[in-house]
């Protein structure tokens, strides 16, 4: 089975206090360390662990720079067997032309499957897969948990609202966006990284994909970032873990939930 | 390497170095980014994420996690690729050694005892049987080694043995008697490198199998920290070992035990630094999570004071750890290790900076402790209640200025080293001490304004160097070879030694880290440079001043403090507002910064 697996190289975010910068429209990402997209880390290690059930051939591509090939790299030491950056120079960027230009670069190749993450971390837009499917005229689904391909078709387990469980068959190819959890994905290998120096990792320039300069335009502009003003009404529970457990306790039983 | 240049042991004494001549982490090639995030990924998911159950002794969590470090690769980073090993660069390994443990000590002190003085010994100075029998199971993590050295009657003075090998008549094997102590490992441990003297004065080298007969363990000892790792005396009774089980030569037990020091001592380096870069995040989240008189208290100035100071200190070791590393893999390059001999010659080729790996193990060790008493204070008493990171690793972190070679014996050894290379003829220090008198009378002091970027702190790395020069010839001459004797002085010595390879090598990584992205990408490094060298440069005059004031009275002190107040002057620049610009920079992220990443 070959499957192409589009991957994002995004900031770490978590436990950080993000500053807007001087445009107003970007944060400052100066000090931020960045890390592979989490949920395309799981869509890569489902990629592998299917090239190693059924052989076949597991190609990731970005869309960005050249620090980006840091995750294309690390995605080559899991196991991936090519990687394609594409190189944006200074085009705006947005989930609807990223979708666009990989679904140009994916035409041309072979496939049985693509995956993407559901969504990436830093922007949230959770848009690259399925527009991508569209223009590859692919069948879609997103929150993928579970995957199992029959001949030319799957069994594909979807997570749903309310906790439940999907199991439906889907026809390949097909574009499946990966949710978190599906598989445990592995540590990179000191072995990994030193076969990965060897893979292939091919840079193609954006104007050289054959799309037109009309084609090549964002259809949405950020106009602003700000950080949500401090409300008041928050409480903050001091103390020990016990007591804190306590007052927790306490204000549920106050605001009628049964505990 | 691109412009690096191989310097000796101990060169940066006698010749300024140029800043695209030493290695720093701005020269991290994508693949030794890859080890260390790799490292970094396996440290926070396998082992931070265990934390809780590494507090105490878990023989069996301890051996699973290094089976897993050794499926990945991460053990064998020292060890031959021949004989199952990763093979890695010193920067590589040492980044592995940074990052993989995550702060929590117990794993880094298991993991270091296997990696490097429970494993290194075979894979340089074994036989090629012995290699091939133990080093790709030692790699794997399938076996966990230990190093059986100190005895109860010999710590520091290591390199004699109260255990006892004697031959059998039959020549066949050694009966090995005796007892060591403090054995990092012991409890899990498969095998041991040990030392005894054969016929009573030959100090020698062996690899005992844990499951012979004859081989028990004392109780676990009740340590002040590190609790999570195994400690115990081992006892040889009558314990037959095979004389294909002697490491190296039989009377040359000193050339396995000190060259394994050797790099155990550098390691502690980076190691130090790993953990370092873990709480400066533990204390900053916490000041700035911190509400005192209505304000976080990361806004306070004493508390930005110890987050700059923090951060500072473990920016300058990370700058002399991958210096360090540099050297090392430029002395090692041109072996193959596929060699018989391959072994050896690296031993030979890292004995020659023994001197920078007993410097890195003493600032190292130091730093680290300094940082750990910061984090505690910045935390007030919740830093000093159990069950928090910080009050482990503040009780964890004291053992690194005992074990391998005190920092005393590290300072003793620090001089010693530059004595005899300079004995030897090769180091230069003779010339270069009368090089720097000769200039004394034509030297006018010019701090002032700069008319390139740390040009002042550039010159004044220069001037440490020649106060050191003029004190330790002073002292030399004033003791001769009875200077070894006066261990007070050759601290002080020492301390300077140190401090000069510390300040040029933050000068130096900034300075290289200039040309590289500019001034502007590089303000807080910068920062951080001057801050350091401007501390440090007032306080190399106060020892200097000790050295003299030991060693000479009347007229010839006059001329020495004379002599040391042209090279000592300086005129202080504004640090607090610097402390502050640091600080300020890390709040955001509480996360070190100084390094890519």
């Amino acid at each position: 089975m070959d499957i192409i697996v589009c991957v994002k190289r995004v900031p770490m975010t978590q436990e950080v206090d993000l500053e807007i910068d001087d445009s107003g429209k970007d944060i400052k990402k100066d000090a931020l360390a960045y890390v592979v997209n989490d949920w395309d880390n799981y869509a890569i290690e489902e990629s592998v662990l299917l090239k190693e059930k059924l052989d076949g051939t597991v190609t990731v591509i970005t869309v960005g720079d050249e620090d980006d090939e840091d995750v294309l790299r690390r995605a080559l030491a899991m196991g991936a067997d090519k990687a394609i950056r594409i190189e944006p120079g200074e085009l705006e960027l947005d989930g609807f032309l990223i979708s666009n230009i990989l679904a140009q670069v994916i035409k041309g190749l072979e496939y049985d499957l693509v995956l993407t993450g559901v969504q990436a971390d830093d922007d949230n837009f959770g848009m690259v897969g399925i527009m991508l499917a569209e223009r590859l005229g692919l069948a879609h689904s997103a929150v993928v948990t579970g995957f199992e391909a029959e001949g030319s078709e799957a069994t594909i387990n979807v997570e749903l609202e309310g906790g439940l469980d999907e199991v439906s068959k889907i026809k390949l190819p097909a574009l499946l966006s990966i949710q978190t959890g599906i598989n445990e994905p592995r540590y990179v290998s000191i072995m990994g990284i030193r076969k990965a120096g060897k893979k292939e990792l091919n840079v193609v320039k954006v104007e050289d994909i054959g799309l037109s300069d009309e084609e090549l335009v964002r259809q949405t502009i950020i106009e602003e970032y700000f950080l949500p003003p401090e409300t008041e009404g928050a409480e903050m529970i001091e103390g020990d873990p016990s007591n804190i457990a306590e007052a927790i306790l306490r204000i549920l039983k106050e605001k009628g939930v049964s505990v | 390497m691109a412009g690096e240049k191989l310097f000796k042991g101990g060169e940066f004494l006698v010749v300024d170095a140029l800043p695209e001549e030493i290695f720093t982490p701005e020269d991290f090639n994508k693949e030794q980014q890859m080890i260390a995030k790799s490292a970094e990924e396996f440290g926070i998911g396998e082992i931070a994420a265990k934390s809780d159950d590494l507090v105490e002794l878990n023989p069996e969590l301890v051996r699973s996690l290094l089976k897993k470090a050794g499926d990945l690769g991460f053990l064998g980073a020292d060890m031959p690729e021949i004989y199952g090993g990763s093979e890695l660069d010193k920067v590589s390994s040492s980044l592995v050694t940074e990052w993989i443990s995550q702060g929590i000590t117990s794993f880094a002190v298991a993991y270091g005892a296997h990696t490097g003085i429970g494993s290194l010994p075979i894979a340089l100075f074994g036989t090629p049987e012995q290699k091939k029998k133990y080093v790709p199971k030692l790699a794997s993590g399938e076996m966990v080694g230990a190093f059986a050295l100190t005895e109860p009657g010999h710590g520091t003075d290591a390199l004699t043995s109260d255990t006892t090998a004697v031959l059998s008549e039959d020549g066949k094997y050694y009966t090995v008697n005796g007892q060591k102590q403090f054995i990092t490992n012991a409890g899990f441990a498969d095998l041991f490198i040990t030392f005894a003297q054969v016929d009573g004065e030959k100090f020698s080298s062996f690899i005992v199998e844990r499951n012979w007969d004859g081989i028990s363990l004392d109780e676990e000892e009740k340590k002040m920290g590190v609790h999570g790792t195994s400690t115990r005396a081992v006892i040889f009774q009558d314990v037959k070992v095979p004389v294909e089980n002697v490491l190296g030569e039989v009377g040359r037990g000193h050339i396995v035990a000190l060259n394994t020091l050797s790099i155990g001592r550098y390691k502690i380096s980076p190691l130090a630094v790993g953990s370092a870069k873990l709480l400066i995040s533990e204390g900053v989240k916490y000041a700035k999570g911190r509400v005192q008189f209505g304000r976080p208290i990361c806004e306070f100035g004493l508390i930005k004071h110890k987050i700059a100071e923090m951060v500072i200190k473990t920016y300058v070791n990370e700058s002399m750890v991958y210096r360090s590393a540099g050297l090392l893999d430029m002395t090692v390059e041109g072996i193959d290790p596929s060699s018989e001999e391959a072994g050896e010659k690296t031993g030979e080729a890292l004995r020659k900076y023994a001197l920078e790996c007993s410097i890195n193990k003493v600032f190292g060790s130091e730093m680290l402790d300094y940082i750990v008493d910061e984090c505690v204070q910045i935390m007030g008493g919740y830093g000093y209640i159990q069950d928090n990171l910080v009050e482990s690793a503040y009780r964890d972190s004291r053992i690194n200025r005992i074990w391998e070679g005190t920092n005393e014996i590290n300072r003793l050894l620090i001089v010693d080293m530059m004595m005899k290379a300079a004995k030897k003829g090769e180091l230069p220090l003779v010339e270069a001490i009368k090089k720097v008198t000769g200039e004394l009378l034509s030297l006018r002091p010019q701090m002032g304004e700069e008319k390139e970027v740390l040009e002042n702190e550039r010159r004044m790395v220069s001037m440490t160097k020649k106060i050191g020069l003029i004190a330790a010839g002073a002292a030399t001459q004033k003791y001769m070879e009875k200077l070894a004797g006066q261990q007070e002085l050759v601290a002080l010595i020492a301390d300077i030694v140190i401090q000069i390879f510390a300040m040029e090598s933050v000068l130096l990584r900034t300075l290289k880290k200039i040309q590289k992205d500019g001034k502007e990408k590089s303000e807080i490094h910068i920062a951080a440079t001057r801050v350091y060298i401007n501390d440090v440069f007032p306080k190399i005059d106060l020892l200097a001043r000790q050295i003299f004031g030991a060693i000479s009275e009347g007229e010839e002190l006059k001329t020495q403090l004379m002599a040391l107040k042209k090279f000592a002057r300086y005129t202080p620049i504004n640090c607090i507002d610097l402390r502050r610009e640091i600080a300020d920079s890390i709040i955001p992220t509480a996360s070190y910064h100084l390094t890519k990443r």
